[in-house]
């Protein structure tokens, strides 16, 4: 942190200046207008509209069902399933990614800022390419399957592993970020003082770091538990979430009860599990005291070192590249030898009646949706950081655990719930384009907010106090200060919202219409179908939605604050 | 007329008043020190000034003109904050021609008024230099360049050096007042440094929990504490109560003389540590040697008076220091015996303002 008081400083009052102090009040309550405005309308309205309609019939409200439909054999495997694979998946993932952590946190190695922007574009790939790289490794036909006849797509280490895949960039950046910034000199001072290597990381190093460890966990845990595209596409009959079953109740079985009981019990849980990871957060905001992660890190030393950069160097090319080489593999191996046939197979309309379109076109379409949803989250997610950036207690707090829910909360009950509740005047969007982004963009806030806020709450108010002194007008001092600072974080903010909104799939899935078929809309529907040429083009389809994605991803690399936020 | 004048000025945080019924005059071309230890008001003083804190009571008036209703951007004055706060985003020139861009220069005006400001402190052509790459002294010099570019008529600086190693301090200050001499600019300037405030201000004001303690020249301020809080500020540490009676006074120490006139009665003395002559024991007072401190050109040494009474501080050329343990004789000097006023400022700030002292005394040069 800059401008710490130095030792001869009067105990001046906090930063806040006295013209924000006259009606800070007014001020927040004008920023979050349109937020909550905007979750109003397009989440709790929809959500709230669902889940009433599947409980209330004409003789009232039906909660008898709750235990009924809980009751249900399946239903309890379904919710058993998805608790424990959400566990599994976690523990998984922290194994594997924890060490990983550490290697980009303290060592130094050639190639280390481009590997670690790379193990960052799977965290921004749609679900569904990631569900479809997955299939072409593990699955019938995939490569272990040709090398050793070994097919996974059918047990549960297909989903956990795609699950390692997705979520790694999260323990790297979460608690690898905060690792880097650790002062080294605290574990110092341990060893100095008597501790052995192993006491002195014990007692120093890993309290500063076990809510880091415990937020990355509870964010792969949410991520992980109402995982969709991933488990519709490696699942299979036996595997299904929450998430998937809400789908299968919701859009195939058209039992609108069952899937209401289900989206309030996700709601419930991952309610609870955002306290959990709000009270984590801020005592991680407390009280450790971070310095320049550019003076931590060293070159690896001693044959240890090296293995274990090594062995985590093995893991991602392992988990993390190999699935994505295979998929551009298959997309290019064609009946006829190597080539771009499934890729020329894309611009064109097919006889299978798929799709209206050529699946190509979906490239266009998803752009376009996904460059309007990301100016959507932006202005929503950059108001309401600022507002949350004038910290006001417990509301404040409510209103950023709101903030988050969208991460937490079915995409289906969203995006069904958009089809029955936006269809009436004042508000009648069924046949509009803008249903789409106004969806998507509900999953990019969340990003948009957390990658803001950190870099807002840096902002020293004795800048602003200098432009004004220097003769700057509360307007001029947000435009020459506030904005010139946050110009970066904005941009990249932009950059995380256009790749989620890219890759949406749970709500995307309900409400393009047929005629504009989203990317990862486009490579599931081509996935449903049997038949080699359209899984190649699922393939094919999947590489550019991959492309895209990282090369939006690398550009924000490039342009990335020191002060990253929390993704 | 003064250009700066506070009139009651009252802060309160809470309980406590950061800012207490002060009043202060401030004239045209004068340069003013505000010296006091840490929490005694002084930041909050600038921060009314500038209109970047409300006094909850008190007016503040520039050129006479009442500032109550003035906007921060429109009071025409310049600080330099403690620790510069340079617009991390912009490069040197960008920072210097904030101000000038604010109140609407032409570009050409702006390009060569920086110019010339980066001259001024010593900075030529360091214009498209990013902050970060500039050192202390650096950044503490384009903040005063900034502060400087668009002429404010009364310039506040916040402890302007207190984030620098010593020897560039003594420089910079040296600099700095040749610097507003020249310029005739009028300065405000809050610092706990003693050393920093005497070689820089015309005028010395001493705040101590929120009230003016002493205003006066740094040499009467160093000569005439007028309490026993300015004077333990100050370092003075052989501070006594006494009943003064005629030419003499009756201390813990013994009668010590006083100068013809003293105030009578019940009375609270400094005795400066140089005035203190140390001999052989038979002479006046037997004291023990306790410590021996080096400060530069002289020695100060702590005594404890063997009949008993509180520790006593002595100055000597180093040549002339007796060696720790051994007993000296101590006469006084009637000079340097001082009278000082019944001090208003509580006792518990001086804990803080001992401390804080000593930091001065071990970190400022004595310009005395």
């Amino acid at each position: 942190m800059k401008g710490a008081e130095g030792p001869g400083a009067s105990p001046g009052p906090p930063a806040t200046g006295r013209r924000r102090a006259v009606r800070p009040a007014a001020v927040r309550l004008a920023l979050m207008a349109l937020p909550l405005a905007f979750f109003a309308v397009f989440f709790a309205y929809p959500v709230v509209s669902i889940v009433g309609r599947g409980l209330r019939t004409a003789d009232g409200w039906q909660l008898g069902e709750v235990t009924q439909v809980l009751g249900r054999p399946g239903i309890l495997h379904v919710l058993w399933f998805t608790l424990w694979q959400a566990l599994a998946s976690t523990g998984l993932t922290l194994l594997i990614a924890l060490p990983g952590a550490y290697v980009f946190a303290r060592f130094s190695f050639p190639g280390k800022q481009v590997l670690r922007a790379a193990v960052t574009v799977p965290f921004v790939l749609p679900t569904v390419v990631a569900g479809t790289a997955f299939l072409a490794l593990l699955g019938r036909g995939g490569l272990l399957d040709q090398l050793w006849g070994v097919r996974l797509d059918t047990t549960v280490w297909a989903i956990l592993l795609a699950h390692v895949f997705f979520n790694y960039a999260v323990v790297v950046r979460t608690v690898g970020g905060l690792w880097a910034q650790l002062d080294p000199r605290q574990e110092e001072a341990a060893r100095v003082l008597g501790a052995s290597r192993l006491a002195a990381w014990r007692r120093v190093t890993l309290p500063a770091l076990a809510p880091a460890v415990a937020a990355a966990a509870l964010m792969v845990f949410l991520f992980t538990f109402t995982s969709f595209g991933v488990i519709q596409i490696l699942g299979g009959p036996g595997f299904s979430t929450l998430e998937v079953e809400i789908y299968r109740q919701t859009a195939e079985l058209l039992q609108l009860p069952t899937a209401a009981i289900l989206t309030l019990v996700q709601l419930v849980a991952v309610g609870a599990v955002l306290g959990v990871h709000a009270w984590t957060v801020r005592r991680r905001e407390s009280a450790l005291r971070l310095v320049d992660p550019s003076t931590t890190a060293r070159r690896p030393r001693g044959a240890g070192q090296w293995a274990l950069l090594g062995g985590v160097l093995a893991s991602v090319a392992l988990l993390l590249f190999l699935p994505l080489g295979v998929l551009v593999e298959r997309s290019l191996d064609t009946p006829g030898g190597h080539g771009f046939a499934y890729y020329r197979a894309l611009t064109s309309v097919d006889a299978s009646g798929t799709f209206l379109v050529a699946p190509l076109e979906a490239v266009w379409n998803s752009v376009r949706y996904a460059v309007v949803a990301a100016a959507i989250a932006l202005v929503v997610g950059g108001l309401a950081a600022a507002a949350l950036t004038r910290r006001a207690g417990r509301f404040a707090r409510g209103f950023d655990a709101l903030l988050m829910l969208p991460l937490g909360v079915s995409a289906v009950t969203v995006g069904f719930g958009f089809l029955i509740t936006l269809d009436k005047p004042p508000l009648d969007l069924r046949s509009s384009w803008i249903l789409v982004p106004l969806a998507q963009a509900l999953v990019g806030v969340p990003f948009v907010v957390r990658t803001m806020l950190p870099v807002l709450r840096a902002v020293d108010g004795r800048l602003r106090e200098a432009a004004a002194v220097l003769g700057a007008s509360p307007l001029r001092v947000f435009r020459e200060v506030d904005l010139a600072l946050v110009r970066r974080a904005l941009l990249v903010a932009a950059g995380f919202a256009f790749a989620v909104s890219l890759g949406e799939f749970g709500a995307t899935v309900f409400i393009a219409r047929p005629g504009n078929p989203t990317l990862p809309v486009a490579v599931a529907r081509l996935l449903s179908r049997p038949g080699d040429l359209t899984y190649g083009e699922a393939m094919a389809l999947s590489t550019v939605l991959m492309i895209v994605c990282a090369l939006s991803l690398l550009l924000l690399e490039r342009i990335r604050t020191d002060r990253s936020g929390e993704f | 007329m003064a250009l700066l004048t506070l009139e009651d000025v009252t802060v309160r945080f809470g309980a406590r008043a950061a800012l207490d019924a002060v009043r202060l005059d401030v004239a045209e071309h004068e340069i003013v020190s505000v010296l006091g230890p840490s929490g005694s008001g002084k930041s909050t003083m600038l921060r009314v000034i500038a209109g970047l804190q409300a006094p909850g009571g008190g007016r503040v008036l520039l050129d006479g003109a009442d500032q109550a209703a003035v906007p921060v951007h429109r009071r025409g004055v310049g600080l330099m904050f403690q620790d510069h706060q340079l617009f991390p985003q912009r490069d040197v020139a960008g920072n210097v021609a904030f101000g000038l861009r604010m109140h609407g220069a032409s570009r050409a005006e702006q390009r060569t008024r920086v110019e010339e400001l980066l001259e001024l402190v010593g900075l030529p052509g360091a214009g498209g230099r990013a902050v970060s790459t500039l050192s202390g002294g650096e950044q503490q010099r384009v903040a005063l360049a900034r502060a400087l570019a668009p002429r404010p008529r009364l310039l506040m600086l916040d402890e302007p050096l207190g984030q620098l190693d010593r020897g560039l301090r003594e420089r910079l200050v040296v600099e700095l007042r040749g610097l507003f001499g020249r310029l005739g600019t009028t300065v405000l300037a809050v610092t706990h440094d003693q050393g920093e405030a005497f070689a820089l201000a015309d005028r010395v004001v001493v705040m101590g929990d929120g009230r003016v303690a002493q205003t006066g020249t740094p040499l009467g301020v160093w000569q005439r504490p007028a309490s026993a809080f300015v004077a333990r500020f100050l370092g003075f540490d052989n501070v006594v109560p006494a009943t003064v009676g005629g030419e003499s006074a009756d201390t813990p120490w013994g009668k010590l003389p006083m100068e013809p006139g003293s105030p009578q009665g019940g009375r609270t003395l400094l005795v400066r540590p140089a005035g203190v002559r140390m001999a052989a024991p038979d002479d006046g007072l037997r004291c023990e040697v306790e410590t021996r401190t080096f400060r530069g050109s002289r020695v100060v040494v702590r005594l404890r008076p063997e009949g008993g009474g509180p520790p006593l501080d002595a100055e000597c050329a180093p040549a002339e220091a007796p060696r720790e343990g051994d007993t000296v004789g101590v006469t006084f000097s009637q000079d340097d015996v001082v009278v000082l006023a019944e001090s208003g400022t509580g006792a518990k700030t001086n804990a803080t303002a001992k401390t804080n002292a000593d930091a001065g005394l071990r970190d400022g040069s004595r310009s005395t």
